[in-house]
């Protein structure tokens, strides 16, 4: 236990010093960081769930209030307690309802809302039928579970094992928290391989001489220009710098070092060129539950002028990017105001900054925002690693990944804590 | 944690025994962080509190330095305790700093330290350090990142061992008027050699009133190409090399590490140990040095220029704060009344209430702090848990903790109020006053040279004040009748501190309040003068600021900026003269002086005998009188006496006619009393030979072609000038 105390204070300490850039690389670690709570966490004979969620929620909440910025940290947090409930739940039905395999592998679609283990599982089945919601679109369409989500393909794994041994209570409590670790390292090989995943989608995307702009950088947006090429597509890339980090910068040079045509543009200049762009594609910092993208500053104003000149506007996000919660709450439209510094040499400007005379209050403000919010209507298309997905449809597949019980109450169940 | 530190024991033991450039890399960074800045700049509040420890928007300073250096990669942090060593050391223990993984905070304490000089000694002695070290004090705000600067310090070390230092330096323009960087400090010179970046030359205590700094020619003559910077500011973040420990050990009169350890090594060529800089560009760094520095960091902090270490990220262990429009900080559990005004760059901390129709802008709130309604703050620093009552106002002020301010009470800008005091009710505390609980100890050194000589540690400093308060209160009423008023309105608490002498002068410079206006008014006006004088020999510009009266300073309205160097010509002579008058100075001597202010103001004679003239005049209408003939009467008497003075430069008509100008002049602004006795006087000049009737004339017919309302004095000396016309015609 004190280890993973230690492992959560350090962690904690990288997120408030804001040591650690990029969704990824947070998404990742915070899983980690969870699959060792888990693991590390001792688990009573009875309600084993209640007992692991309560740990990772309590931690979890430590690690989002650490930089609620950054929302893919209470992504994965919500993700993992999620993969917990649906392990305790695969694993109840399995247990004491001794239900065919066939009806398990039709319910694991259905079945996100929490398993409470003193139900019987077919109450729990029966209701999750009847009132949570029909079964996904996804199911619906391709009727096999094929494109299914990770955690599903895992829980049907951990319940055909979970048959074979439900009469033992210990080794089902062992049983749990294997699943889950097992779950949650699937998640984390997710999120490692999002990437690629969405970069096999690429040809499908880009066409024989598009033209294809890009604000700042974006790794998904890199491999997707990448994949795209090595499948032998030409086609020519406008990359907006994307002030004031100038990101876009690096962007251009290893496209330029991958062999691809690359035109360095302003910000600013963005709607002079859009015309001549077939597709805009860009990363993003987290897609909220409304379709609403947070991304890069300066995004916006690529989005309107895409849908001003009819361009199609993609965003590719992994799925640990998906975050359930929707843009009304001013508490999550976070925005980060980085350093001034970024904008204008301190030096040259010092003598602006003079407070020592006049009234006292500064007259020169300098505002670097790092994020802006891009309006679900401007988004044409998202790409995730499961696949396309239009931004009105993004509610449902947050749907699959998340349980409702952990959007809000998450906090307010572990201040009570 | 034991087998960590082991490692690291191992480690450094290796990097001792071979000097392997392998094994030097890895070496875990130590630093030594002062935890005593060794000045009385933070009077009265540092008898109670220690500077590291006092709040910077509400995290106490200290935490910026060691989350710095704890992102900067440093492992290892010696914090040097002296005065109230105690406190720091009970904060830190009960801080998040000594339990954190890869980062070791140890505190060295000492009571009988007085420098920094004497730290890094008894550092040396204790043998702690091993290799390159980061030396900082405690009250440094950075977000640089150590890497580079190292990775040059350590390059350079390979190449030249006598490579010891490398100064952390930034650009920020000084202030052209008042010489004084953006923090406060004293305008820096360094030269730099472009190439190499060594530091050539460094001088923070220039004589600005000069205008010049002297150079060694051998400076010159050594080094190919040297560049000299006003524009830089000295971070006081130095990355050392262990040499420097046992140089401060070998030189014992090394205290104060820029003022004599720079210094010294900059002059000392026989060991020939050399200094580099490295200048950072997009990160931040300061010190904060005095109460100017504390207002200008705290903004910068405000503004984000210190990213990461802002108020909405928790470095530190701060609360949880959220950055809200128009750079508004607030943290949880705030009560603020719907009718209160919460303008932009203001930080309020927890728990605080604010009353209606209360008014804060560009300040910061501490927690737990009662805010009143119709209280009105600006630019302020309130710490925690202070009491404001209804209707007060502050404006560019510190509030320590713990302070009461009944309703009513007002605090000019500039004020600091330490710790507890109370404010009575509707008191107005004069502006730049500082109150403590505490009396002001009698040892007054405003001299900078023994700023640090004094400082000793907090226990004996408080022994000390007890001791003396006695006795002390006799001397302080002789020095100041304010420090003998103890109280501070009805049922205030607390001791208004007197400014020691040649302080008040300037406090404005290091205050928390903006400088006020006719301050800079009066510097720009003196510097325009500076910059005229450039090229030429000067003798005393350097009293500048106290010879300017106020009746002057509305004169120079319309279309005298262009004359700004006579109109202060004017004023030098003037105090001369008045000067000669008080203490009976012979007129050869007085001659003298105002030749050789002539000679340095670059003046016509013309211009001195109209100076002269001027003060005289002056000298008359100041003169007690009560009717206007002993106002001419005065005017006689002093004429008289002074008639060879003004004589000496009355060698042609035209300084001659140039009096008659003046005094004109003078009629018609300055000294109106004078205008019906202008015949008269005009007359008296006359019989004492001082003016001849041929300039008389001349004036006169100059002002012929003149407007009407020009002619008022011819016209009034009309019949003076006519008499003089027949008497020369008869002559002829």
């Amino acid at each position: 236990m004190p280890d993973t105390q230690a492992l959560v204070n350090d962690f904690l300490n990288k997120l408030k010093k804001r040591k650690i850039e990029g969704s990824q690389a947070t998404a990742r670690q915070t899983a980690e960081l969870l699959r060792s709570v888990i693991s590390q966490q001792r688990v009573p004979y009875t309600n084993q769930a209640g007992a692991l969620i309560d740990a990772v929620k309590a931690i979890g909440e430590q690690l989002i209030a650490a930089n609620p910025v950054e929302l893919a940290v209470g992504n994965i947090v919500r993700r993992v307690l999620h993969i917990i409930r649906e392990e305790d739940l695969s694993l109840t039905t399995a247990a004491i309802g001794g239900l065919n395999l066939s009806a398990v592998s039709d319910d694991e679609n259905d079945d996100d809302r929490d398993g409470d283990s003193t139900l019987s599982a077919a109450a729990v089945a029966a209701a999750a039928r009847s009132t949570l919601r029909p079964p996904s679109l996804q199911t619906l369409l391709e009727d096999t579970p094929v494109s299914a989500a990770v955690p599903q393909t895992s829980s049907s794994g951990g319940d055909s094992e979970g048959k074979s041994k439900s009469a033992d209570k210990s080794s089902r409590s062992r049983k749990l928290k294997h699943d889950v670790i097992e779950a949650v390292n699937e998640l984390i090989q997710d999120i490692v391989t999002c990437h690629e995943q969405i970069a096999e989608q690429a040809v499908e995307h880009i066409h024989q001489n598009e033209v294809i702009l890009t604000l700042g950088s974006s790794r998904t947006v890199l491999e997707f220009l990448f994949a795209a090429k090595e499948k032998k597509r030409s086609f020519r890339v406008f990359v907006a710098e994307g002030a004031p980090r100038y990101q876009g910068h690096l962007l251009a040079k290893e496209l330029v070092a991958r062999g691809l045509q690359t035109t360095l543009i302003t910000d600013s200049a963005v709607f002079a060129m859009i015309s001549r762009v077939n597709m805009v594609i860009v990363g993003a910092h987290a897609v909220m539950a409304n379709g609403g993208v947070i991304a890069p500053v300066g995004m916006n104003l690529v989005a309107l002028a895409a849908q001003k000149h009819a361009v199609p506007f993609v965003v590719l996000a992994g799925s640990h990017k998906l975050c359930p919660l929707y843009p009304h709450n001013p508490e999550v439209l976070l925005n980060e105001l980085r350093s001034p510094s970024e904008l204008l040499d301190f030096g040259e400007f010092s003598d602006c900054m003079d407070f020592g005379s006049g009234s006292g209050s500064p007259l020169l403000h300098v505002v670097n925002p790092a994020f802006d919010y891009v309006p679900p209507k401007l988004v044409s298309l998202f790409i995730t690693d499961a696949g396309g997905h239009n931004p009105s449809y993004m509610y449902r597949l947050i749907a699959d990944y998340y349980s409702a019980d952990d959007l809000v109450v998450q906090r307010r169940a572990t201040a009570g804590n | 944690m034991g087998a960590q530190k082991k490692r690291a024991a191992a480690a450094t033991a290796a990097a001792r025994v071979s000097e392997d450039p392998d094994d030097l890399a890895r070496q875990p960074l130590q630093a030594i962080l002062l935890a005593d800045s060794f000045t009385t700049k933070f009077r009265p509040i540092t008898l109670e509190r220690p500077k590291v420890l006092l709040p910077l928007v509400n995290v106490p300073m200290i935490n910026y330095t060691l989350a710095w250096l704890e992102a900067a990669g440093v492992a290892e942090v010696f914090v040097f305790c002296c005065a109230h060593s105690k406190q720091v050391i009970d904060y830190l223990e009960n801080s998040e700093w000594f339990s954190q993984p890869n980062f070791t905070v140890k505190t060295i304490e000492s009571h009988n330290i007085i420098s920094a000089g004497d730290a890094l000694r008894l550092i040396y002695e204790q043998n702690v350090i091993h290799g390159d070290f980061v030396l900082i004090s405690g009250d440094t705000v950075s977000n640089m990142l150590l890497t580079q600067a190292l990775q040059e310090h350590k390059e350079r070390k390979k190449k030249d061992n006598n490579a010891v230092m490398t100064m952390i330096i930034k650009k920020s323009k000084p202030s052209p008027i008042t010489h004084q960087s953006r923090l406060g400090t004293d305008e820096l010179f360094m030269a730099i050699d472009p190439n190499t970046k060594q530091l050539l030359y460094y001088e923070d205590k220039a004589d600005h009133s000069k205008g010049t700094i002297c150079l060694d020619k051998m400076l010159l003559a050594e080094n190919p190409s040297i560049s000299l910077h006003n524009d830089k500011q000295d971070c006081y973040i130095d990355i050392c090399s262990p040499e420097v420990l046992s140089l401060f050990t070998d030189n014992f009169d090394y205290q104060h590490l820029r003022r004599h350890f720079v210094k010294g090594l900059l002059l000392d060529d026989i060991m020939g140990y050399k200094i580099f800089t490295h200048e950072i560009h997009s990160s931040y760094a300061a010190r904060i040095d005095n109460y100017r520095s504390y207002d200008i960091v705290s903004k910068d902090i405000i503004q984000r220029w210190t990213y990461p270490y802002v108020p909405d990220v928790k470095f530190c262990g701060n609360r949880a704060t959220k950055l809200e429009r128009r750079g508004m900080y607030r943290a949880s559990e705030i009560e603020q009344s719907r009718s209160a005004q919460v303008g932009s760059f203001t930080v309020i901390g927890c728990g605080t209430k604010i009353g209606s129709n209360s008014k804060i802008s560009d300040s910061v709130i501490g927690e737990g702090c009662t805010i009143g309604s119709n209280v009105l703050i600006e630019g302020s620093y309130l710490w925690d848990n202070v009491i404001i009552e209804d209707g007060c106002e502050l404006r560019h002020v510190i509030v320590c903790d713990g302070v009461i301010m009944k309703a009513g009470a007002v605090l000019k800008p500039g004020v600091v109020l330490s710790f507890k005091v109370v404010i009575g009710e509707r008191f107005v505390v004069p502006a730049y006053s500082k109150v403590s609980l505490l009396q002001q100890p009698t040892v007054h050194d405003s001299d900078e040279e023994l700023e640090y000589a004094d400082n000793s540690s907090g226990t004996v400093e408080f022994s000390s004040i007890q001791g003396t308060a006695d006795q002390s209160n006799g001397e302080m009423t002789s020095e100041s009748s304010e420090a003998h008023k103890p109280k501070l309105g009805t049922g205030g608490v607390g001791y208004i501190w007197s400014i020691c002498e040649g302080g008040q002068e300037e406090e404005w410079r290091h205050s928390v309040a903006p400088i006020p206006e006719d301050k800079l008014a009066e510097l720009s006006e003196a510097m325009d003068d500076d910059q005229e004088l450039v090229t030429q020999d000067r003798t005393a510009l350097s009293t500048s600021g106290e010879l300017i009266s106020d009746s002057n300073a509305s004169e120079g309205d319309d279309n005298e900026d262009s004359k700004d160097d006579s109109v202060y010509f004017e004023k030098e002579v003037e105090a001369t003269f008045l000067r000669a008058v008080e203490e009976n100075v012979k007129v050869d001597h007085v001659i003298l002086e105002v030749n050789s202010l002539r000679l340095s103001y670059n003046m016509t004679s013309a211009d001195c005998a109209g100076a002269v003239f001027y003060s005289m005049m002056k000298l008359a209408v100041k003169t007690p009188h009560s009717s206007a003939s002993e106002l001419q009467q005065n005017t006689a008497n002093i004429i008289t006496t002074w008639q060879k003075l003004l004589k000496s430069y009355l060698l042609e008509i035209d300084e001659e006619i140039e009096i008659i100008l003046k005094f004109e002049e003078m009629c018609l602004e300055s000294a109106k009393e004078f205008s019906p006795l202008f015949a008269r006087i005009l007359h008296i000049l006359y019989d004492k030979d001082i003016l001849q009737e041929d300039a008389i004339l001349r004036w006169a017919d100059e002002k012929e072609g003149a407007d009407e309302s020009d002619k008022v004095f011819v016209r009034q000396s009309e019949k003076f000038v006519q008499w003089l016309r027949e008497a020369s015609e008869e002559e002829d």
